[in-house]
């Protein structure tokens, strides 16, 4: 990154702050409603071995959805681009999965888990979040090979098998790291999401925590959440960027 | 001399897109370079894929060499695998038909040598220039030893030394081991120079509108393309082009 490129959001972000903070003291707002940076700040020192873990048990989870979503998606794509039939009679429920709000299910799953086991829900709610970008990335790879490859592997003689392992695979591989990528933010977001809606239970992550902030009206804690939740994913989301590109350079060798 | 292969009066017909080939004759002997020479939509590459199995005649016989390995084929682009180094690239025909992989790597670096990329062995494709990634393509076309080499406008994308070096070197590499080649072009000039045999192909379905016989040695003799017989031929070509393209528009 450039200097610039480090410099203009960290001088917005610090006038957001500064304005923030000013407009708390001049306009005099209660705490509760909306809370100065700097109480904030505070909440977040005084909270943060509870946040961390928090943050931990929410990553965890989301973690534990990404790689059930990975294995399962991966299975069903390579199934699919196997049989046109199987491809036809799984599309339509993959996309009604996909469109429907995972807020609307999820009570349904926190049901089935029981009230012992919200952590299950939550992980099953944000697989299903994470299958499908994983899924589609991995069947538009598996069935994206040139074309003129694909002659050449006629022409050669090439067994299905050899196929898949030599020219379906590798070519899919930037369409699979890249639905990872995509999944590895909508499972944070499906993972938060379950937790608000399975609600307290045993369930500790970082939803659980603005819930809590909120029912006791201490905003200055809600907001050291969200803090926290969104440097969480903004983490994740450098990783497997950083992942994606190291990937890439590694396929085309440069 | 026995042929390699053959279309014998074969059609192609896409349904819906109607009749793009045929009736059409070609007969290769053995170690023959015949360039065919016509405007896009000539059927040409329909032509080299009949040869090269890829697809069926609607009507029609074909005659290939069939065996593994036996026939092999460069396309317009390189086609390289971009997650394998050149030598994996141009070992991949021999490892797909159940060569040992160390014997296979082997046989790919020779290949290499043979197109001049010896010192780019373990490069990846994106590594190559244009050129470059052509050579390790023909390497691969050349690695399995075939009887026959359908070159599909295999220096269209390359600048004009580069692709005068290519058909030098070419013809070089086909001295040794003497395939029989059919080159697809669009460039008179290059079908000249490359061939035996210039075949020019019409339009609207792909007929043969005729062929010129080039006596002369391969390799080129320096100069070649300034002499009369190159100058006449692609003189006779072109106007054979022009005319068919002119009675199918």
């Amino acid at each position: 990154m450039n200097r610039l490129g480090f410099l203009a959001p960290t001088a917005l972000i610090g006038a957001i702050l500064v304005v923030w903070q000013v407009a708390c003291a001049v306009l005099h707002t209660p705490e509760y409603l909306l809370p100065p940076p700097t109480a904030i700040a505070s909440a977040l020192a005084h909270n943060a071995p509870k946040l961390a873990l928090s943050a931990w048990r929410t990553l965890a989870m989301a973690l534990e959805a990404l790689v059930a979503a990975s294995v399962f998606a991966g299975l069903l794509a390579l199934m699919v681009t196997l049989s046109r039939t199987l491809d036809q009679a799984v599309r339509p429920l993959a996309v009604a999965l996909q469109v429907t709000p995972v807020v609307a299910i999820a009570p349904l799953f926190v049901i089935w888990a029981g009230v012992d086991h919200p952590d299950r829900a939550i992980i099953a709610l944000a697989a299903i979040v994470a299958f499908f970008p994983i899924f589609s990335g991995t069947v538009r790879g598996l069935t994206s090979a040139d074309p003129d490859l694909e002659r050449l592997f006629d022409l050669y003689g090439a067994r299905p098998l050899q196929r898949l392992t030599r020219l379906r695979l590798p070519s899919a591989l930037p369409f699979i790291v890249e639905g990872h990528k995509v999944a590895s933010g909508l499972a944070i977001i499906g993972a938060v999401v379950a937790e608000f809606v399975a609600g307290s239970g045993g369930a500790e992550g970082l939803a659980w925590r603005i819930l809590e902030a909120g029912n006791r009206l201490r905003t200055a804690e809600m907001f050291a959440a969200i803090v926290t939740l969104a440097l969480m994913a903004a983490v994740v989301h450098v990783l497997f960027q950083a992942l994606e590109k190291r990937a890439l350079v590694w396929w085309r060798g440069r | 001399m026995s042929s390699v292969a053959s279309l014998k009066a074969v059609e192609v017909v896409y349904p819906g897109r109607g009749q793009a080939l045929g009736p059409f004759d070609l007969a290769l002997a053995e170690g023959e370079i015949v360039s065919l020479v016509g405007p896009s939509g000539c059927g040409k590459s329909t032509a080299l894929r009949l040869l090269a199995g890829l697809e069926g005649p609607t009507r029609g016989e074909v005659r290939r060499a069939a065996g593994r390995g036996e026939t092999s084929v460069v396309f317009q682009s390189p086609t390289l695998a971009p997650w394998l180094s050149a030598t994996a690239n141009v070992a991949l025909p021999l490892e797909l038909s159940g060569v040992a992989r160390q014997e296979a790597r082997a046989s790919a670096k020779a290949a290499l040598g043979r197109v001049g990329l010896a010192a780019a062995v373990d490069a990846r494709p994106a590594q190559l220039s244009g050129g470059m990634a052509m050579r390790a393509s023909l390497a691969r076309a050349l690695v399995t030893g075939p009887k026959l080499l359908l070159l599909d406008e295999p220096f269209a994308a390359l600048d004009e030394i580069t692709r005068r070096a290519l058909a030098d070197d070419l013809l070089a590499i086909w001295r040794e081991a003497r395939p029989a080649i059919v080159f697809v072009t669009h460039n008179v000039e290059e079908a000249v120079y490359m061939a035996s045999r210039v075949i020019v192909m019409s339009p609207g379905p792909g007929r043969s509108a005729g062929e010129t016989v080039i006596d002369a040695p391969v390799p080129r003799p320096h100069g070649f393309r300034t002499t009369a017989l190159f100058r006449n031929a692609a003189e006779e070509i072109s106007e054979r082009l022009a005319s068919a393209t002119r009675a199918a528009a």
